[in-house]
Protein backbone atom coordinates (compact mmCIF):
# COMPACT_ATOMS: atom_id res chain seq x y z
CA UNK A 1 0.00 0.00 0.00
CA UNK A 2 2.95 2.60 1.12
CA UNK A 3 4.69 1.72 -1.91
CA UNK A 4 1.56 2.20 -4.22
CA UNK A 5 1.05 5.54 -2.72
CA UNK A 6 4.78 6.39 -3.09
CA UNK A 7 4.49 5.50 -7.24
CA UNK A 8 1.08 7.91 -7.15
CA UNK A 9 2.87 10.78 -5.46
CA UNK A 10 5.88 10.61 -7.22
CA UNK A 11 4.23 10.06 -10.50
CA UNK A 12 2.22 13.12 -10.20
CA UNK A 13 5.46 14.73 -9.28
CA UNK A 14 7.01 14.08 -12.87
CA UNK A 15 3.93 14.91 -14.71
CA UNK A 16 3.27 18.39 -13.26
CA UNK A 17 6.88 19.29 -12.56
CA UNK A 18 7.66 21.67 -15.62
CA UNK A 19 11.47 22.91 -16.05
CA UNK A 20 13.99 20.53 -14.23
CA UNK A 21 15.17 19.37 -11.29
CA UNK A 22 14.27 22.08 -8.61
CA UNK A 23 10.53 22.43 -10.16
CA UNK A 24 9.84 19.14 -8.17
CA UNK A 25 10.99 21.04 -4.70
CA UNK A 26 7.20 22.62 -4.24
CA UNK A 27 5.82 18.75 -5.11
CA UNK A 28 7.92 17.32 -2.19
CA UNK A 29 7.13 20.63 0.34
CA UNK A 30 3.45 19.58 -0.69
CA UNK A 31 4.02 15.64 -0.25
CA UNK A 32 5.55 16.22 3.53
CA UNK A 33 2.42 18.24 4.28
CA UNK A 34 0.28 15.46 2.69
CA UNK A 35 1.81 12.07 3.81
CA UNK A 36 3.89 12.52 6.83
CA UNK A 37 6.67 10.53 5.17
CA UNK A 38 9.44 13.14 6.60
CA UNK A 39 9.80 16.58 7.64
CA UNK A 40 10.27 20.27 6.18
CA UNK A 41 13.67 20.21 7.90
CA UNK A 42 14.61 16.70 6.14
CA UNK A 43 13.48 17.84 2.96
CA UNK A 44 16.01 20.68 3.36
CA UNK A 45 18.77 18.27 4.29
CA UNK A 46 17.90 16.31 0.69
CA UNK A 47 18.55 18.91 -1.29
CA UNK A 48 21.53 19.52 -0.10
CA UNK A 49 22.42 15.87 -0.74
CA UNK A 50 20.78 15.54 -4.02
CA UNK A 51 22.86 18.39 -4.75
CA UNK A 52 26.49 17.23 -3.36
CA UNK A 53 26.46 13.55 -5.26
CA UNK A 54 26.34 12.74 -8.62
CA UNK A 55 22.50 12.36 -10.44
CA UNK A 56 20.13 14.57 -12.12
CA UNK A 57 18.66 16.79 -8.67
CA UNK A 58 15.11 15.64 -9.56
CA UNK A 59 15.81 11.53 -9.40
CA UNK A 60 17.97 12.25 -6.43
CA UNK A 61 15.73 13.40 -4.41
CA UNK A 62 13.06 11.27 -5.23
CA UNK A 63 15.06 8.62 -4.68
CA UNK A 64 15.84 10.35 -0.94
CA UNK A 65 12.22 10.66 0.21
CA UNK A 66 11.18 7.26 -1.12
CA UNK A 67 14.22 5.82 1.02
CA UNK A 68 13.35 8.16 3.47
CA UNK A 69 9.24 6.64 3.95
CA UNK A 70 10.40 2.98 2.38
CA UNK A 71 13.65 1.43 2.20
CA UNK A 72 15.36 0.59 -0.75
CA UNK A 73 12.01 -0.58 -2.19
CA UNK A 74 10.92 3.06 -1.68
CA UNK A 75 13.73 4.36 -3.37
CA UNK A 76 13.28 2.12 -6.10
CA UNK A 77 9.35 2.89 -6.49
CA UNK A 78 9.64 6.29 -6.23
CA UNK A 79 12.45 6.98 -9.21
CA UNK A 80 10.69 4.64 -11.43
CA UNK A 81 7.18 6.51 -10.56
CA UNK A 82 9.17 9.86 -11.07
CA UNK A 83 10.47 8.80 -14.64
CA UNK A 84 7.18 7.14 -16.17
CA UNK A 85 5.00 10.35 -16.83
CA UNK A 86 8.22 11.10 -18.88
CA UNK A 87 8.71 8.13 -20.52
CA UNK A 88 5.50 8.34 -21.85
CA UNK A 89 5.31 11.58 -22.96
CA UNK A 90 8.61 11.46 -24.44
CA UNK A 91 7.76 8.48 -26.55
CA UNK A 92 4.56 10.63 -27.29
CA UNK A 93 5.92 13.25 -28.77
CA UNK A 94 9.50 11.81 -29.76
CA UNK A 95 7.20 10.76 -33.15
CA UNK A 96 5.79 14.22 -33.88
CA UNK A 97 8.55 16.35 -32.53
CA UNK A 98 8.95 19.10 -34.99
CA UNK A 99 5.18 19.60 -34.99
CA UNK A 100 5.04 19.77 -31.35
CA UNK A 101 7.63 22.61 -31.09
CA UNK A 102 6.09 24.69 -33.69
CA UNK A 103 2.45 24.17 -32.44
CA UNK A 104 1.00 27.41 -30.82
CA UNK A 105 -1.04 26.09 -28.16
CA UNK A 106 1.96 24.27 -26.99
CA UNK A 107 4.22 27.48 -27.13
CA UNK A 108 1.51 29.70 -25.30
CA UNK A 109 1.21 26.87 -22.60
CA UNK A 110 4.73 27.01 -22.21
CA UNK A 111 4.66 31.21 -22.04
CA UNK A 112 2.18 30.34 -18.74
CA UNK A 113 4.04 27.42 -17.04
CA UNK A 114 7.49 29.12 -16.86
CA UNK A 115 6.62 31.66 -14.63
CA UNK A 116 4.22 29.66 -12.85
CA UNK A 117 7.56 27.38 -11.73
CA UNK A 118 9.79 30.36 -11.08
CA UNK A 119 6.87 31.47 -8.38
CA UNK A 120 6.41 27.31 -6.94
CA UNK A 121 10.05 27.34 -6.83
CA UNK A 122 10.83 30.49 -4.82
CA UNK A 123 7.72 29.54 -2.55
CA UNK A 124 9.26 26.34 -1.23
CA UNK A 125 12.71 28.73 -0.80
CA UNK A 126 10.83 30.61 1.58
CA UNK A 127 10.33 27.80 3.54
CA UNK A 128 13.63 26.81 3.90
CA UNK A 129 14.56 30.10 4.46
CA UNK A 130 12.13 30.36 7.23
CA UNK A 131 13.67 26.80 8.73
CA UNK A 132 17.35 28.07 8.29
CA UNK A 133 17.53 31.74 9.10
CA UNK A 134 14.89 32.19 11.79
CA UNK A 135 13.62 30.96 14.94
CA UNK A 136 9.97 30.64 14.87
CA UNK A 137 10.03 28.64 17.89
CA UNK A 138 11.90 30.18 20.03
CA UNK A 139 10.39 33.63 18.94
CA UNK A 140 6.90 32.75 19.57
CA UNK A 141 7.70 31.00 23.42
CA UNK A 142 9.61 33.88 24.50
CA UNK A 143 8.39 36.64 22.34
CA UNK A 144 11.69 38.56 22.34
CA UNK A 145 12.20 40.14 18.97
CA UNK A 146 16.17 39.56 18.76
CA UNK A 147 14.97 35.72 19.52
CA UNK A 148 13.63 36.13 15.78
CA UNK A 149 16.71 35.89 13.75
CA UNK A 150 19.20 33.51 14.05
CA UNK A 151 22.29 36.28 13.46
CA UNK A 152 25.04 33.71 12.68
CA UNK A 153 23.13 31.94 9.71
CA UNK A 154 22.15 35.20 8.15
CA UNK A 155 25.77 36.26 8.61
CA UNK A 156 26.79 33.00 6.51
CA UNK A 157 23.78 33.65 3.92
CA UNK A 158 24.75 36.83 3.09
CA UNK A 159 28.00 35.92 2.24
CA UNK A 160 27.32 33.05 0.19
CA UNK A 161 25.40 35.54 -1.35
CA UNK A 162 27.83 37.41 -2.66
CA UNK A 163 30.55 34.74 -3.12
CA UNK A 164 28.22 32.83 -5.22
CA UNK A 165 26.42 35.87 -7.46
CA UNK A 166 28.94 38.60 -7.66
CA UNK A 167 32.82 37.18 -6.76
CA UNK A 168 33.94 36.45 -9.90
CA UNK A 169 36.74 33.52 -8.86
CA UNK A 170 34.62 32.32 -6.72
CA UNK A 171 30.93 31.85 -8.37
CA UNK A 172 31.61 29.63 -11.26
CA UNK A 173 32.75 27.13 -8.81
CA UNK A 174 30.46 23.98 -8.35
CA UNK A 175 27.47 24.22 -5.52
CA UNK A 176 29.30 21.08 -3.72
CA UNK A 177 32.17 23.45 -2.35
CA UNK A 178 29.92 26.01 -1.06
CA UNK A 179 27.73 23.16 0.82
CA UNK A 180 30.96 21.43 1.79
CA UNK A 181 32.56 25.24 3.38
CA UNK A 182 28.67 26.01 4.74
CA UNK A 183 28.65 21.82 6.57
CA UNK A 184 32.39 23.28 8.18
CA UNK A 185 31.30 26.32 9.26
CA UNK A 186 28.06 25.04 10.65
CA UNK A 187 30.15 22.51 12.73
CA UNK A 188 32.96 24.71 13.83
CA UNK A 189 30.07 27.53 15.20
CA UNK A 190 27.58 25.06 16.30
CA UNK A 191 24.97 26.44 14.38
CA UNK B 1 20.61 -7.69 -26.38
CA UNK B 2 24.68 -6.06 -26.41
CA UNK B 3 23.28 -3.23 -28.15
CA UNK B 4 20.91 -2.43 -25.02
CA UNK B 5 23.91 -3.23 -22.31
CA UNK B 6 25.88 -0.49 -24.45
CA UNK B 7 22.84 2.30 -24.37
CA UNK B 8 22.13 0.94 -20.48
CA UNK B 9 26.20 1.39 -19.68
CA UNK B 10 26.34 4.80 -21.83
CA UNK B 11 23.56 6.39 -20.09
CA UNK B 12 24.37 5.44 -16.22
CA UNK B 13 28.06 6.83 -17.10
CA UNK B 14 25.67 9.98 -18.12
CA UNK B 15 24.37 9.90 -14.74
CA UNK B 16 27.33 9.18 -12.75
CA UNK B 17 29.09 12.39 -14.51
CA UNK B 18 26.01 14.58 -14.34
CA UNK B 19 26.40 16.71 -10.86
CA UNK B 20 23.23 18.82 -10.43
CA UNK B 21 21.82 18.02 -13.43
CA UNK B 22 20.69 20.96 -15.95
CA UNK B 23 23.26 22.65 -18.08
CA UNK B 24 26.07 20.81 -16.37
CA UNK B 25 25.01 17.63 -18.40
CA UNK B 26 25.23 18.81 -21.83
CA UNK B 27 28.93 18.59 -22.36
CA UNK B 28 28.60 15.34 -20.86
CA UNK B 29 26.08 13.89 -23.55
CA UNK B 30 27.84 15.55 -26.34
CA UNK B 31 31.26 13.44 -25.08
CA UNK B 32 29.42 10.63 -24.68
CA UNK B 33 26.70 10.16 -27.19
CA UNK B 34 27.90 12.43 -30.00
CA UNK B 35 31.67 12.10 -29.64
CA UNK B 36 32.45 8.24 -28.73
CA UNK B 37 29.02 6.80 -29.79
CA UNK B 38 27.60 8.98 -32.74
CA UNK B 39 24.17 7.98 -31.60
CA UNK B 40 23.05 12.10 -32.53
CA UNK B 41 24.36 15.05 -33.66
CA UNK B 42 24.88 17.94 -31.28
CA UNK B 43 22.09 19.93 -33.26
CA UNK B 44 19.45 16.68 -32.63
CA UNK B 45 20.76 16.98 -28.98
CA UNK B 46 20.12 20.39 -28.67
CA UNK B 47 16.32 19.75 -29.94
CA UNK B 48 16.28 17.20 -27.29
CA UNK B 49 17.17 19.27 -24.60
CA UNK B 50 14.94 21.98 -25.81
CA UNK B 51 11.84 19.96 -25.75
CA UNK B 52 12.96 18.20 -22.59
CA UNK B 53 13.22 21.81 -21.04
CA UNK B 54 9.47 22.26 -21.54
CA UNK B 55 8.00 19.09 -21.12
CA UNK B 56 7.18 17.72 -17.87
CA UNK B 57 9.55 15.70 -15.94
CA UNK B 58 13.54 15.95 -15.07
CA UNK B 59 15.17 17.28 -18.06
CA UNK B 60 18.22 14.68 -17.79
CA UNK B 61 15.79 11.49 -18.38
CA UNK B 62 13.60 13.48 -20.94
CA UNK B 63 16.29 13.75 -23.03
CA UNK B 64 17.95 10.44 -22.59
CA UNK B 65 14.60 9.12 -23.42
CA UNK B 66 14.49 11.01 -27.01
CA UNK B 67 18.19 9.02 -27.50
CA UNK B 68 17.14 5.55 -26.51
CA UNK B 69 13.95 6.05 -28.87
CA UNK B 70 15.49 7.53 -31.59
CA UNK B 71 18.06 4.64 -31.56
CA UNK B 72 16.07 1.31 -30.78
CA UNK B 73 12.29 2.34 -30.32
CA UNK B 74 10.38 2.01 -26.86
CA UNK B 75 12.30 -0.34 -25.38
CA UNK B 76 15.73 1.79 -26.11
CA UNK B 77 13.94 4.89 -24.48
CA UNK B 78 13.10 3.06 -21.73
CA UNK B 79 16.49 1.31 -21.30
CA UNK B 80 18.26 4.76 -21.51
CA UNK B 81 16.15 5.88 -18.45
CA UNK B 82 16.72 3.29 -16.53
CA UNK B 83 20.90 3.72 -17.12
CA UNK B 84 20.25 7.31 -16.26
CA UNK B 85 18.79 7.35 -12.94
CA UNK B 86 20.80 3.97 -11.88
CA UNK B 87 23.61 5.80 -10.11
CA UNK B 88 21.25 8.11 -8.55
CA UNK B 89 19.37 5.13 -6.80
CA UNK B 90 22.74 3.17 -5.78
CA UNK B 91 24.48 6.39 -4.47
CA UNK B 92 21.66 7.84 -2.37
CA UNK B 93 20.21 4.83 -0.86
CA UNK B 94 24.03 4.20 0.56
CA UNK B 95 24.08 7.68 1.60
CA UNK B 96 20.05 7.70 2.93
CA UNK B 97 21.48 4.77 4.96
CA UNK B 98 24.63 6.31 6.35
CA UNK B 99 23.23 9.47 7.31
CA UNK B 100 19.96 7.49 9.03
CA UNK B 101 22.38 6.36 11.93
CA UNK B 102 24.08 9.80 12.29
CA UNK B 103 21.57 12.21 12.07
CA UNK B 104 21.31 12.09 15.70
CA UNK B 105 25.37 13.39 16.64
CA UNK B 106 25.65 16.82 17.39
CA UNK B 107 28.15 17.77 14.86
CA UNK B 108 26.31 16.33 12.09
CA UNK B 109 23.24 18.28 13.33
CA UNK B 110 25.51 21.75 13.12
CA UNK B 111 26.55 20.35 9.69
CA UNK B 112 23.16 20.24 8.46
CA UNK B 113 21.88 23.60 9.82
CA UNK B 114 24.84 25.54 8.10
CA UNK B 115 23.93 23.29 4.71
CA UNK B 116 20.55 24.37 5.14
CA UNK B 117 21.53 28.00 4.75
CA UNK B 118 23.37 27.18 1.88
CA UNK B 119 20.10 25.69 0.30
CA UNK B 120 18.41 28.85 0.65
CA UNK B 121 21.14 30.40 -1.03
CA UNK B 122 21.31 28.14 -3.95
CA UNK B 123 17.45 27.88 -4.31
CA UNK B 124 17.30 31.86 -4.91
CA UNK B 125 20.25 31.69 -7.36
CA UNK B 126 18.00 29.20 -9.17
CA UNK B 127 15.31 31.43 -9.12
CA UNK B 128 17.03 34.70 -10.46
CA UNK B 129 18.23 32.13 -13.15
CA UNK B 130 15.09 30.68 -14.39
CA UNK B 131 13.33 34.41 -13.63
CA UNK B 132 15.19 35.91 -16.75
CA UNK B 133 13.75 33.61 -18.98
CA UNK B 134 10.60 33.22 -17.74
CA UNK B 135 9.81 36.71 -16.90
CA UNK B 136 9.51 38.36 -20.28
CA UNK B 137 6.64 41.18 -19.73
CA UNK B 138 3.74 42.42 -17.79
CA UNK B 139 1.61 39.54 -18.20
CA UNK B 140 3.93 36.92 -16.88
CA UNK B 141 5.05 39.27 -14.24
CA UNK B 142 1.86 38.79 -12.52
CA UNK B 143 1.36 35.80 -13.44
CA UNK B 144 4.66 34.85 -11.50
CA UNK B 145 4.25 36.79 -8.36
CA UNK B 146 0.48 35.72 -8.02
CA UNK B 147 2.14 32.10 -7.61
CA UNK B 148 4.24 33.28 -5.09
CA UNK B 149 2.08 34.77 -2.77
CA UNK B 150 -0.88 32.12 -3.40
CA UNK B 151 1.51 29.36 -2.41
CA UNK B 152 3.25 30.98 0.36
CA UNK B 153 0.26 31.94 2.05
CA UNK B 154 -2.84 28.93 1.08
CA UNK B 155 -2.25 25.38 1.19
CA UNK B 156 -2.88 24.59 -2.40
CA UNK B 157 -1.54 22.32 -4.61
CA UNK B 158 0.83 23.11 -7.19
CA UNK B 159 -0.84 20.56 -9.71
CA UNK B 160 -3.55 23.60 -9.13
CA UNK B 161 -1.24 26.43 -10.14
CA UNK B 162 0.33 24.88 -13.52
CA UNK B 163 -2.91 23.57 -14.69
CA UNK B 164 -4.32 27.05 -14.31
CA UNK B 165 -1.56 28.86 -15.67
CA UNK B 166 -1.22 26.58 -19.27
CA UNK B 167 -4.50 27.67 -19.36
CA UNK B 168 -3.65 31.33 -18.52
CA UNK B 169 -0.37 31.29 -20.86
CA UNK B 170 -3.29 30.41 -23.98
CA UNK B 171 -5.75 32.81 -22.89
CA UNK B 172 -3.00 35.71 -22.30
CA UNK B 173 -1.53 35.22 -25.84
CA UNK B 174 -5.15 34.58 -27.78
CA UNK B 175 -5.89 38.33 -26.23
CA UNK B 176 -2.92 39.58 -27.22
CA UNK B 177 -1.22 40.62 -23.76
CA UNK B 178 1.71 38.46 -24.53
CA UNK B 179 5.01 40.52 -24.96
CA UNK B 180 3.22 43.80 -23.96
Amino acid sequence: MLYLRLFYEFFKTGLFAVGGGMATLPFLYDMADSTGWFTYGQLADMVAVSESTPGPIGVNMATYVGFTAGGIPGAVVATLGLVTPSVIIILLIARVLKSFRQNQYVDAAFYGLRPCSVGLIAAAGVLVLKLALFNTELFQASGVLTDLFNFKAIILAVVLLICTRYVNKLKSLHPIVFIAASALIGVLFAF
Amino acid sequence: MKKFLDLFLAFARVGVMTFGGGYAMIPILEREIVDKHGWATSEELMDYYAVGQCTPGVIAVNTATFIGQKLYGTLGGIVATLGVVFPSVLIISVIAGILTNFADIPAVQHAFAGIRVCVCVLIFNAVTKLWKKAVTDKASLVLCLLVFVLSVFLDLSPVLFVVLCAAAGIFFTKVGLRGK
